[in-house]
């Protein structure tokens, strides 16, 4: 049923389609869909990705944080415009296409599910290179022009302890070590950024689109928001994303010191103590999500085991937060 | 009385029949799902091996730290707060050793395969 308003959606925005084919749902919530699908067309077809909150899902899952589809799909034209790897944007759906509200985009080929390009053949070129390229993604992205973004959520690591605080608590369940990873936050916050940028906010594995090349598409900017450049940084860093690879700090490709030469090729300035800083925050911040998850699963009608088990995931993060604050004498 | 096979040992059969017999019928999400349904149960059989004595230890050392009887969720709930006001801290002699010896006791149930905890436990 999907094919017939995703027909009549393609026919009108791309002049000579005749019809879409390979309709397949990808991932996602009930209230996130993405869909892969072919528009059919006689000068050969496309490949393209549907990303949509179908009709009479309005909300996103954290409503409070969601950047929302339509700023979603202006970043990621903007990126694509400016450069960056990212899908160029094929069309935003409109309200009387009866698909919901989301964008359609083309469908860039490649691998996002760490492991197979942590340990897959086909990968051992791009490993080495990507942590260095991925610093200048990371520029390029906290280098777009101010003038031409989205209106976005504006953070700062001292909003951001107060609301992992206020989420932890929520949990109603006692973790003495991200008390102490909080007591650490405060006492390190290093205050609000000299500059402000573009964030693109959930800047890790899962979310690269990697080919035998390197990186071809940065994914999934729910999480956008104006905060503190570094923030991207430390986030990849978090152990939770190296996939076992734990003496590379960058997603288990790299060290640190490439990804801040490929940041800082472009004329920006990396700051170290920042990016560690972030990277504690974003260990709690993953740990805290565990936690939550497992709420999700408790109050959700279907209990999915899934979300059960990544709630068996926060002592991970309990873990490398003693790594990081509290290390043993070897 | 309950009688015989432990519960580890019925959950133990079922994961291993999944394993063995249903792993290699099942594709696509399901295959995915499958081996989240297997890892929840030896998860299980790990805790009902190891929460015992581990908690038994742990309420041990929180009550030497802290110098209050009650039970190990009351206890790590005043261990907490004492944290987060700032009254204990990795000054406090004893502190460090606990919060290692409790977040190694719960990797050795929720993931052993970690690299991180596979890291410490050769240290």
């Amino acid at each position: 049923m999907i094919e017939t308003e995703l027909g009549r959606c393609v026919a009108a925005f791309c002049p000579g389609a005749t019809g879409v084919s390979g309709v397949a749902r990808l991932s996602g919530g009930a209230s996130q869909e993405t869909w892969t699908f072919d528009i059919v067309h006689p000068a050969g077809n496309v490949g393209a990705i549907l990303r949509r909150a179908p009709p009479g899902y309005g909300a996103s899952p954290s409503p409070s944080r969601a950047a929302g589809l339509d700023a979603e799909a202006v970043l990621m034209q903007l990126a694509h415009d400016s450069g960056l790897p990212s899908p160029r944007v094929l069309h935003v759906l409109k309200a009387e296409e009866g698909l919901g509200r989301g964008f359609i985009m083309v469908r860039v080929e490649g691998e996002t599910i760490a492991r197979k390009i942590l340990r897959d053949d086909e990968f051992a070129k791009a490993r080495p290179i990507l942590a260095r390229q991925l610093g200048r993604v990371a520029a390029g992205i906290h280098a777009l022009p101010g003038a031409k973004l989205p209106k976005l959520r504006s953070m700062t690591s001292t909003t951001e302890i107060a609301d992992l605080a206020r989420e932890y608590r929520s949990t109603n369940w006692p973790r003495p070590v991200f008390e102490l990873a909080l007591r650490w936050l405060a006492d390190h916050d290093p205050g609000p950024s000299r500059e402000i940028t573009l964030v693109h906010g959930d800047f890790r594995h899962g979310n690269f689109i990697i080919g035998p090349d390197g990186v071809r598409a940065v994914l999934d900017w729910e999480l956008a928001h104006f905060g503190d450049p570094m923030e991207d940084l430390g986030w990849i860093c978090v152990n939770s994303w190296r996939f076992g690879g734990i003496d590379k700090p960058v997603g288990g490709l790299g060290m640190r010191e490439d990804m801040f030469a490929g940041y800082e090729e472009t004329g920006r300035k990396v700051d170290p103590d920042r990016v560690m800083f972030w990277e504690v925050m974003g260990t709690l911040r993953w740990g805290i999500m565990c936690g939550r998850m497992m709420q999700r699963f408790r109050n959700a009608p279907d209990h999915p085991m899934e979300q059960a088990m990544i709630g068996r995931r926060a002592s991970e993060t309990e873990i490398d937060l003693l790594r990081l604050l509290a290390p043993r004498e070897n | 009385m309950q009688d015989e096979p432990t519960p580890t040992e019925l959950i133990q059969a079922v994961a291993d029949f999944l394993r063995a017999e249903i792993t290699p019928v099942i594709k696509g999400h399901n295959a995915f799902k499958l081996r989240v349904g297997i890892n929840a149960l030896d998860l299980v059989t790990r805790q009902l091996a190891l929460e015992g004595p581990g908690d038994t230890a742990e309420a041990a050392r929180l009550k030497a730290l802290l110098g209050i009887d009650g039970s190990v969720m009351e206890l790590n709930r005043a261990l907490a707060e004492k944290i987060a006001r700032g009254e204990v801290d990795l000054d406090t002699p004893g502190l460090k050793e606990h919060l290692w010896q409790t977040t190694m006791d719960k990797l050795a149930v929720d993931q052993p395969n970690y690299a991180s905890y596979k890291r410490e436990l050769g240290n």
